[in-house]
């Protein structure tokens, strides 16, 4: 057996290396030119049509930009906190429908069928009808003296829209576990629930996690819904900006708050489907 | 001896794992050549290598005299006169029998559809199993599911078959008529390199066998020889643990 350490990569192996790494720097130049040069196109384009000099005053005016920016941050504050609460709402309750969704057996086909209800009527409402129905509605029924946050009611529109896609990701998720896995739990004696919490869902947490992410994503940005209500969030803060100052500036800030709150989500989601990937692939290894 | 294949110095790590540490083999025409050793040996990722599934670290291989470690080789035609066979099947679940068995030929050779299933069924017809050609792979046994996978590998006549532990996910009863079917093959002169557990069929078909110990060909030589005679105390071991 020789000593790995004392392996030094041969001739043969060093030019194949650089050839490699020529490629990949050649292919590396041919995509940053095409870029460069599709921007700067882009760029001309826009910059020479007619109305740019308009659109520019009305939509990047820095002027607007500093006056709007701290009422527009504070809205986006309120944006983040309602998605931390409806994020949280939301992993409650999709596991819960999922879980009824999976159950078996005549009995529970009332809240297998409930379940399913809900998941159907949630996912083909629109957002912004639920909004309306919640955030107008339930106040409507007058059952507290006092007055409900519209953030609360958004809150609540937001986690049964998204309620519904996400338990229909992780039923998907439960269902593509492979059936041995629950006979493993059930054989060593544990309950229905605990097979489910301790076996099944961790991995079927992996498998959809990159369709869970893009959900979060998308909510994210339907989190600027709830202005609708009336709830002074970024968007409508972006509106009263406008209003006052008359032109967009405003709505190109919160625009650019929802794009930097999103990518490093989007990054991360990148990065841990990779992850995933790799780790399955060693798996093949053999 | 003509060769087909030639192998010099393959070496491969996996993370800091080394597996092959500087492997050489040649394999003549038409000779069936066993590849024996413990787990973890590197029989499989040798294979693996061996068709550029993996792309070793170092070394280089011939098929018939042209370099296909070079990184200006096409992969995927090199790989297309390959065949390979799992140890786990690895059959297309959404596809029929006949659809795996055709796939290569119809996608890659860009055979006509009559033309490949014809053959197709030809060769289904050849492993008994021409009854199943429209049903999916998961109707049928194991066995009958590794007869398919070797059709499918054998179906566009590569020039060297790789077989990589093909019966050791069986169960005994079904051992044998995988076996019967490589048998055919070697005789009928397809090139054959095979890992394997099965000592007595090695012993029975093999004009060589290759003992992998330690990342590299520690022993090799006619079956006789090896099992009769091993020189090494590795292989001694290895045999004498077997049986």
């Amino acid at each position: 057996m020789s000593d790995p350490e004392a392996w030094r990569p041969s001739d043969v192996e060093l030019g194949r290396r650089a050839f490699r790494r020529r490629q990949t720097v050649g292919s590396v130049l041919v995509g940053a030119a095409s870029t460069i040069v599709f921007a700067v196109v882009v760029w001309l384009l826009v910059v020479n049509t007619p109305g740019w000099a308009r659109v520019q005053q009305s939509f990047f005016n820095p002027e607007t930009w500093v006056q709007a920016w701290p009422r527009v941050f504070e809205g986006f504050l309120l944006n983040i906190r309602v998605l931390l609460f409806a994020a949280a709402g939301v992993a409650v309750v999709a596991v819960a429908v999922a879980a009824l969704r999976t159950l078996r057996g005549p009995v529970f086909f009332p809240l297998r069928a409930l379940a399913a209800g809900y998941t159907d009527l949630f996912r083909g409402l629109p957002l912004i009808i639920v909004l309306y129905l919640i955030g107008f509605g339930i106040p409507g029924l007058r059952f507290t003296e006092t007055r409900i946050p519209l953030e609360l009611l958004g809150t609540i529109a937001l986690v049964l829209t998204y309620s519904a896609y996400v338990s229909e990701v992780l039923r998907a998720g439960i269902e593509a576990v492979h059936p041995s896995q629950s006979l493993a739990a059930r054989a060593l004696g544990l309950s229905r629930g605990r097979t489910l919490r301790l076996v099944v869902l961790p991995q079927a947490l992996r498998k959809v996690t990159p369709a869970l992410m893009n959900d979060f994503v998308s909510m994210q940005k339907d989190v600027g819904l709830i202005s609708v209500l009336g709830a002074v969030d970024a968007v409508r803060a972006a509106q009263i900006e406008t209003a006052k100052a008359f032109d967009f500036t405003p709505y190109v800030i919160a625009g650019v708050l929802f794009v930097l709150l999103a990518l490093p989500m989007i990054r991360f989601t990148d990065w841990w489907a990779a992850r995933l990937r790799a780790r399955e692939q060693q798996g093949a290894i053999a | 001896m003509s060769g087909v294949l030639r192998a010099e110095g393959l070496r491969k790590s996996f993370g800091r794992t080394p597996v092959l540490q500087g492997v050489s083999l040649e394999l003549a025409e038409h000779e069936v050549v066993t590849l024996i050793g413990p787990s973890g040996s590197g029989k499989s990722t040798l294979l693996r290598c061996l068709n550029l599934l993996e792309r070793v670290d170092d070394g280089q291989l011939w098929l018939r005299g042209e370099d296909i470690t070079d990184p200006r080789a096409d992969v995927d035609a090199v790989r297309a006169r390959f065949g390979i066979v799992f140890q786990h099947f690895n059959l297309f679940p959404h596809m029929t029998v006949l659809d795996n068995v055709t796939l290569a030929a119809r996608v890659v050779h860009r055979a006509p559809r009559a033309e490949a299933a014809e053959r197709g069924r030809a060769l289904l017809e050849r492993i008994g199993l021409v009854g199943k050609a429209d049903e999916h792979p998961d109707r049928l046994s194991g066995g009958q599911q590794q007869r398919v996978a070797i059709a499918r590998a054998i179906a566009t006549d590569p020039e060297v078959l790789l077989l990589d532990e093909i019966t050791s996910a069986l169960d005994p009863q079904l051992v044998g008529e995988v076996l019967e079917l490589v048998r055919e093959l070697g005789r009928d002169g397809t090139t054959i390199l095979m890992a394997t557990h099965e000592m007595s069929f090695a012993r029975e078909v093999s004009d060589r066998v290759l003992f992998l110990d330690g990342g590299v060909v520690a022993e090799s030589g006619p079956p006789a020889q090896l099992f009769e005679a091993p020189r090494s105390e590795r292989l001694r071991e290895f045999l004498g643990g077997l049986l």
